[in-house]
């Protein structure tokens, strides 16, 4: 057991004169180029590869690790261009701090949005290009032959006319002195040998033994622990707290008010801090969101569905009103999708360390530059000297790409200069103290001519904004783009049918409730809306729902090849098994398009039992295909736990559910088998950790409706007495 | 003080009677192998064995867990070997964020000790812990695997 983080391994040395305090400078040599060292004293090829010289590779990975893969993925990506023996590759992340300080060498930090891969696929393969070619440079100069007569595989330089080898630990450092190419090719895909394999996860091992440090495990020496309390109502203040009741109790060394709404116990331990701060008597102002309840938030946005209210225009063709005034037949449903907690299984935690001309945070999070600005403004103190130090994530799901707990960890540290100060939610503090996924409720109408073909739809989204909370910059003249996750014209979330007249739009209402981006984000309720409406369009004009979408599909080619690999595997064009209820849905977010098939039954008429779901995702390319499987099936989990347990609600202007026993989570009985099509069409890099979320729960819903002929339009189930059998 | 005997070794530890085993456990033993996900043993992550029977450490005192043999993931497979069932575990790369994995070792472990061959209803049963990142089925079929071995 490691009682303090190898901080040496994490704060590597780095040589450039532009850093200040706190990095030592690696620069081994007067004169002539700069090499630049890890901890180790191993040589930097570039800032993505370090080579040590027994061989071990250490590849760079900037964004985050929180379940998802990426940090293998990445790798791969780095080593299939370096050409490296995959068995010595390891990985470390730099710190922002670093990243600043050598002008965002490893780019973005921010791990969110599904693009942890595809948005720095081309820079981080040329960083393992060029380090390759490097390499390969250095040996070449050493057998006095040209470079193009060498080749490298497996970490082995060969100089193919006379059959010389070398390793890559064996020249790494005369490469590292090399000025890096300017002409960096990539290799063709089809010639990927690593690209598309499912290699086993780096990160595996660790987390068997219970080694892993994620932020909760961390241990500095004098540390000690901090339990939060923030007003239950958001926007209200904390009013006053009697510290002397506490004082006393065992382990107690101060009670501090953190910002304007929140107080903090710290203590030698976790344990008795937060049995202090339970004892703490604290009074709060509430303010007037105290009198918002989940009934009155339901009624504003249910007049935000009427055309009589504002609303942002986010994809229109034809004339959707005309289309309905000449309909021979007009279909209209009402559909509501709840606020959603992320309940990551570790609380949210970091640890602080401040004295007067440095501050340093340990913490997991899906942004560290985010993180660190955060620092900085907290501080008060220049970039130079704030770093924060990413651990493991426990569970992100979007919650930690916000800095709301490092804030706070910061402003404890703050008020105890030179102590370290680990700050950990409680449960009941992580669910009552979220950024939701958004409420949202929307209307529908669908308009058919004599002939039963759709001729109109609208879609009429009333709720919360994300961006108008998170990013407010993002909002382009009020309106928020990402509402229309999925729905829109063309782009990388476009809708996959043609109809003639459409019109979607967003009436924004935004409670006081803060949101966030909740794996998927968007897509959770825009592809339920969707998905089951079209599913009732069909059932209204007698049609097959598969048949009925497939004609409107005609121009939506990758979109139209999911669903139909979902189709074919389950055996739609043959009955379902006895008993069994099938359901379909398909949509495309994050440059990826996905389908998904269910097979349930149905027990009582309100017990669901999920026993199968075909999946099928079009990443454009699959870097790791049994990562792709473990993500589609763990959002499945993810988004069936939302659909029937889910749901948060507001009593007195507080979140109601506290825990688990209150706010239940899909367990392994309730698992259904997934079967996962993964079916690359290159061209595009498309994400994988969010966009299958979103099919699980209308594929589940079509079903209930073909078991049972009765529509539910409201999430969660639980609300209605149904639940998983 | 209590007098606990975790993973093979018998130590006085400076905690209040009252205290959640998982926090004398993790902040005063310093074993963070075992997690800490809602405290009211709902979750799972904090599964030890006590006298070979998997408990949530959340939900058992100090005071009750004295005396008894406490085993930890740190304490699994003793002299630096891996369990069959953390070798399942890699072999089937099932962990994703990994924090929930302790405990679901944890609990398969004993699972297997009373039933070496579980059905697929034996594991509804008997492993109820949460993984939010859904690792469900890569669970049941390294459990099996570990099984067979």
């Amino acid at each position: 057991m490691n009682p303090v983080p190898n901080l040496n391994r994490r704060a590597f040395v780095i040589g450039t004169a532009a850093v200040g305090t706190g990095l030592a400078l690696g620069l081994d040599i007067p004169f002539g180029p700069t090499v630049v060292r890890a901890a180790d004293g191993a040589p930097e090829v570039n800032a993505w590869v370090v080579i040590q010289p027994n061989d071990t590779v250490v590849i760079r990975i900037a964004r985050s690790e929180m379940g998802q893969g990426t940090l293998t993925g990445l790798a791969q990506l780095v080593a299939e261009e370096l050409e490296c023996d995959w068995s010595k590759v390891t990985t470390e992340f730099p710190t922002p701090g670093q990243n600043v300080a050598r002008k965002r060498v490893w780019g973005d930090f921010s791990t969110g949005g599904s693009r942890g891969i595809r948005t720095s696929q081309d820079y981080v393969r040329k960083g393992g290009a060029t380090a390759r070619m490097m390499l390969v440079q250095a040996a070449a100069n050493e057998w006095k032959v040209p470079a193009s007569e060498c080749s490298a595989a497996n970490s082995v330089i060969t100089h193919t006319p006379s059959g010389r080898t070398t390793t890559y630990g064996k020249v790494v450092e005369a490469a590292a002195r090399l000025e890096p190419p300017t002409d960096v090719k990539l290799k063709d895909p089809k010639d990927w040998k690593l690209i598309g394999k499912s290699v086993k996860r780096l990160d595996t091992s660790d987390k068997t033994t219970g080694t892993t440090v994620y932020g909760i495990d961390i241990k500095l020496p004098g540390m000690l622990n901090a339990a939060i309390k923030d007003c239950p109502v958001f926007g209200g203040k904390l009013k006053s707290f009697d510290e002397a009741r506490v004082a006393g109790m065992k382990g107690v060394k101060k009670v501090v008010r953190v910002g304007d709404s929140a107080v903090a116990v710290v203590a030698d331990t976790w344990w008795h801090a937060k049995t202090a701060l339970d004892a703490l008597p604290i009074a709060w102002d509430e303010g007037d969101n105290a009198k918002v309840s989940s009934a009155s938030i339901a009624k504003w946005l249910d007049e935000g569905l009427d055309d009589s209210q504002a609303a942002f225009v986010g994809n229109q063709n034809g004339d959707a009103k005309a289309a309905f005034a000449s309909a021979a037949r007009k279909v209209e449903a009402v559909y509501n999708y709840p606020y959603q907690n992320h309940a990551a299984l570790e609380p949210l935690n970091a640890t602080a360390l401040y004295t007067s001309d440095k501050c340093e945070v340990w913490c997991g999070t899906q942004n560290g530059e985010n993180a660190f600005a955060a620092v900085l403004e907290v501080s008060g103190l220049s970039a130079d000297k704030c770093d924060v130090h990413k651990q493991m994530v426990g569970g992100g799901f979007g919650r930690r790409g916000q800095t709301d707990y490092v804030r706070q960890a910061v402003a404890i540290a703050k008020q105890m200069p030179g102590t370290p100060i680990k700050l950990l939610w409680s449960r009941e503090e992580d669910m009552q103290r979220g950024k939701y996924h958004p409420i949202t409720h929307c209307k529908l109408i669908g308009a058919f001519d004599a002939d039963n073909n759709l001729t109109a739809l609208q879609m009429r989204l009333s709720g919360q904004s994300i961006q108008f909370s998170v990013r407010p910059e993002a909002l382009v003249n009020g309106m928020d783009p990402g509402a229309f996750s999925g729905l829109n014209a063309k782009g990388e979330a476009a809708i996959g049918y043609t109809i003639p007249n459409l019109l979607i739009q967003h009436a924004m209402r935004n409670p006081h409730v803060p949101p966030g981006p909740w794996r998927g984000v968007n897509i959770n309720h825009n592809a339920l809306y969707l998905e089951c409406f079209m599913d009732e369009l069909a059932h209204a004009v007698g049609q097959d729902p598969l048949a009925f979408r497939r004609k409107l599909m005609t121009q939506h080619p990758r979109n139209l090849a999911a669903l139909n690999a979902v189709a074919e595997k389950i055996g739609w064009d043959k009955p379902p098994p006895q008993g069994i209820s099938r359901g379909i849905a398909h949509y495309a977010a994050y440059n990826s398009c996905v389908a998904a098939a269910a097979e349930i039954s149905v027990i009582d008429g309100n017990k669901i039992k999920v026993h199968r779901i075909v999946a099928a995702i079009d990443p454009g390319y699959a870097v790791n295909p049994a990562q792709i499987e473990r993500q589609t099936a763990g959002s499945f989990v993810y988004g069936l736990t939302g659909l029937i347990y889910g749901g948060c609600t507001l009593k007195d202007g507080r979140i109601e559910q506290t825990n688990f026993d209150t706010y239940n989570m899909m367990r392994m009985a309730e698992m259904p088998k997934v079967e996962t099509i993964i079916m690359p069409s290159g061209g595009v890099w498309g994400g994988v950790g969010e966009p299958t979320i979103c099919i699980a729960a209308p594929a589940v819903l079509n079903g209930y409706f073909a078991a049972t002929g009765k529509r539910i339009r409201s999430v969660p189930l639980r609300d209605q007495n149904i639940t998983f059998a | 003080m209590a007098n606990l005997t975790i993973n093979g070794k018998t130590i006085d530890v400076d905690v209040e009677p009252d205290t959640p085993l998982l926090w004398a456990i993790r902040e005063n033993i310093g074993l963070t192998g075992t997690k800490y996900g809602c405290g009211i043993a709902q979750c799972g992550a904090c599964t030890v064995h006590i006298d070979g029977v998997a408990m949530r450490s959340c939900g058992v005192l100090v005071s009750e867990a004295a005396g008894k043999k406490i085993t930890t993931i740190e304490g699994l497979a003793p002299d630096g070997a891996l369990h069959k069932v953390q070798q399942a575990w890699i072999a089937n790369d099932v962990p994703q964020c990994g924090y929930c994995q302790s405990g679901m070792i944890m609990a398969v472990a004993a699972l297997l000790k009373d039933k070496p061959k579980p059905t697929d209803k034996d594991i509804d049963k008997a492993i109820t812990n949460i993984c939010r990142c859904g690792t469900y089925q890569q669970v049941r079929e390294a459990i099996h695997a570990a099984a067979n071995v």
